[in-house]
């Protein structure tokens, strides 16, 4: 699987980035595990510490299995200034977990990030690949809860 | 090109090529700029941000290890600003360090703690917000301890652009920066080769030897035991150094009398089994020379470079000298030949090699290491231990009068004592193979074009009724893939290897650059030690392996001749393939002589 990824560019260490993303996303788990990087390495011939280097630089990969839908609540400025650690509270009541953690279901993995580009939306979390913004505590539960339901 | 610019440092008009840096320039006029993360031998990574320097027209102090000087470029390096940039950095350093000086590894050669002392930091000017961190102790060579990291980046460029090992990495960002191995498994699971380059340009005691001082004395002060010490060819010329005495003194006798002082049962010579090694090595080069064997051999006496090729190049394993180290040579020899010859039990004995090598404690633990019946060599300690053991006896070492070594296994010649330098294997098996090929004795004995620090070395030796010896030197693990890799694609393309005979050694130098050598192991010293080696070298009665009397004296008594099936049942091994990714086996790459 992870190599048939890998086969779809070129092997050439300019498009790393992009496949752990795909390797990423197609995982029922949204995470790279170290068997993933072995596979990568070998393809690109890039050495895995180097792999592992970049993994945890950039905060939207994880090395460590997580939830079906991965919620990011953004801390920077605006959107702390605008209440976002209230909204973090309620998510870590209503989810039951706290941050970086995911919920015993599977169904959510609560982690924090910076800026989302939709400050005038304070405070703004994303779950998956939508954006959510003006949110309020009330809201955020819905939101979960809906999701919940629908699956 | 490059082109002369001038300079002003502090007031003082320097003329230097514009290739250079600021601090390059600044040292080498012998002005001193404060720094903790540049090390001469090293790129430059501009992690600390205590070099800076103010430059005239620039708003903001520059980084001296990493801005080019310029023509005309006026730089002040001692103002009240920068001292107190300076001091605030360390102070926030210190703040994020497990501060144990007295007790730690590298006190008094520490790089922070000497920068802290020397710019009056103020220790209590930040609360200390360590949170602390299990230390990794897994692998047998290398303890690392990242609460006393300052996250420098010098074990990251030196292991990976130095040595091309790829064990360590930076993960995480920010405040959560961090050295660490892939997905955190540990040294001992990751590519790591024991080479311990990493212990010796860490700036403090976050890398360290995984110490046996204990188990050594110990087994000294059981009445039951018989400890047996070895001591490698570079350990006599790092000693003095540590002591007062000027780098590059050759101490052996000093060393015995050290040794004998602490109590060792018996003190014989790693130089010893190095002349061995010769006899071994070069009859089964001539073999593969004269018989249409293997090509090219490559010698097999470093344990980080054995790891190396069994992780990166198993696919040339049957190139390797099946020859053992010198070191594992002496281990099984000391608990067979010495045992029977001294009518000791070998299980009695306790085999300590005194290594200036970190990998030396891996392989003295590989488990085909024990064809004595025991574990061949129990301990492995580094030059630094040694060091520690004899201030820890409350030796005067500058003092001690000379002394000899036990007879049986220590006496050596000029050849074995050149092993420390790199080159020094390959000049050692050029003067004893010649004679083994054409029964003639070599003349010209000095072979320079195979010494010195240049990366990648080659000579051509013409031996009357061979031909031309094509041989190849690489020190350091980077030069060592130049050389394999030009192996395999000739072996590939022509079924020729370039070259008939190489030598590698894993550390820069050779083993007087090992990773278990006094802390301020830069290549400037590293070059001295290996000089002190053949000033001995040339100062010896015998130079040459194969006029060793105590060697021609074991094949007598004990091994028959070289290569005989009793030396191939003790003196050689076999190697296996590494996974790239945990150093672990994965299967046998090449097969035991039986």
């Amino acid at each position: 699987m992870t190599l048939e990824i890998c086969r779809k560019y070129a092997p050439n260490k300019d498009n790393l980035i992009q496949i752990l993303h795909e390797i990423q996303d197609t995982h029922p788990q949204h995470y790279i595990s170290a068997a993933a990087v072995d596979i990568v390495a070998e393809y690109l011939h890039v050495p895995a510490n180097h792999i592992y280097g970049v993994l945890t630089f950039y905060t939207m990969y994880s090395t460590t299995p997580r939830g079906r839908n991965i919620i990011r609540l953004c801390e920077s400025p605006p959107c702390y200034i605008k209440g976002s650690d209230n909204i973090l509270r309620r998510l870590k009541t209503v989810l039951g977990v706290g941050t970086g953690e995911t919920t015993k279901d599977g169904a959510f993995t609560l982690e924090l990030c910076a800026c989302l580009g939709v400050c005038g939306n304070a405070p703004v979390m994303m779950i998956n690949d939508d954006v959510y913004g003006d949110l309020t505590e009330e809201k955020v539960e819905e939101i979960v809860n809906k999701i919940r339901g629908a699956k | 090109m490059a082109k002369q610019v001038n300079v002003f440092i502090d007031g003082h008009h320097l003329e230097v090529p514009d290739t250079m840096t600021i601090i390059e320039a600044a040292d080498k006029h012998g002005i001193y700029i404060p720094r903790l993360c540049y090390h001469p031998d090293l790129p430059p990574t501009a992690n600390c941000g205590v070099c800076v320097v103010e430059i005239s027209g620039n708003p903001t102090p520059k980084r001296a290890c990493c801005t080019p000087v310029t023509e005309g470029m006026k730089i002040a390096t001692n103002s009240k600003k920068l001292r107190s940039y300076r001091k605030t950095l360390v102070e926030m350093i210190l703040s994020n360090h497990e501060v144990t000086c007295p007790t730690c590894s590298a006190n008094n050669k520490c790089e922070l703690q000497t920068l802290s002392n020397n710019l009056g930091v103020d220790p209590d000017a930040l609360p200390n917000i360590l949170v602390k961190q299990p230390v990794d102790n897994t692998s047998l060579s290398i303890v690392r301890d990242v609460n006393k990291c300052i996250a420098c980046g010098r074990c990251i460029t030196v292991c990976n652009e130095v040595q091309t090992v790829y064990a360590l990495t930076f993960a995480d960002r920010g405040i959560d920066a961090h050295v660490d191995t892939a997905f955190a498994n540990g040294m001992a699971n990751s590519p790591c080769v024991n080479c311990g380059q990493c212990t010796v340009y860490c700036p403090t005691g976050a890398l360290r030897e995984r110490s046996e001082v204990d188990a050594v004395w110990e087994a000294i002060l059981d009445p039951e035991k018989h400890v047996v010490v070895q001591e490698a060819p570079a350990i006599r010329v790092s000693l003095g150094e540590e002591f007062g005495l000027p780098l590059g003194t050759v101490t052996a006798k000093k060393m015995y009398a050290a040794l004998r002082k602490i109590g060792f049962d018996a003190i014989m010579d790693t130089n010893f089994t190095a002349d061995l090694t010769i006899m071994e090595e070069g009859t089964e080069l001539v073999t593969r020379l004269t018989t249409g064997g293997k090509l090219p051999l490559v010698t097999s006496c470093s344990p980080g470079w054995i790891k190396f090729m069994e992780t990166y190049y198993p696919d040339l394993a049957d190139c390797i000298s099946t020859a053992k180290s010198p070191m594992s040579m002496f281990g099984v020899l000391s608990k067979t030949y010495y045992a029977q010859e001294q009518k000791i039990d070998p299980a009695k004995i306790v085999s300590v090699a005194v290594m200036p090598c970190t990998a030396k404690k891996f392989e003295a633990r590989r488990p085909e290491m024990r064809d004595s019946g025991f574990q061949d060599t129990d301990y492995v300690l580094t030059t630094r231990e040694f060091i520690h053991m004899i201030k820890e006896a409350g030796i005067d070492f500058a003092k001690l009068s000379d002394e000899d070594a036990d007879e049986g296994m220590s006496f050596y010649t000029g050849a074995g004592t050149i092993f420390g330098a790199t080159g020094g294997v390959m000049e050692a098996a050029i003067r004893s193979a010649y004679t083994l090929v054409t029964g003639q004795e070599l003349d010209a004995i000095d072979i320079q074009s195979v010494r010195g620090l240049v990366g990648v070395k080659e000579a051509t030796i013409p031996v009357p009724g061979f031909g031309d010896l094509r041989v190849a030197v690489a020190h350091g693990l980077s030069n060592a893939r130049i050389l394999m890799d030009a192996v395999r694609e000739g072996l590939k393309t022509t079924g020729e290897s370039p070259w008939h005979f190489i030598e590698i050694m894993a550390c820069p130098g050779g083993c007087v650059g090992g990773g278990g050598q006094p802390y301020g192991n830069d290549m400037a010293s590293r070059a001295r030690r290996g000089l002190a080696l053949y000033e001995e070298d040339a100062s010896l009665p015998v130079r040459k392996s194969h006029h060793n009397p105590e060697v021609a004296r074991i094949y007598e008594r004990y091994l028959g001749s070289p290569n005989s099936e009793l030396a191939h049942k003790l003196l050689h091994t076999h190697y296996f393939k590494r996974s790239v990714y945990n150093g672990q086996i994965t299967e046998e790459a090449t097969h035991k002589h039986h």
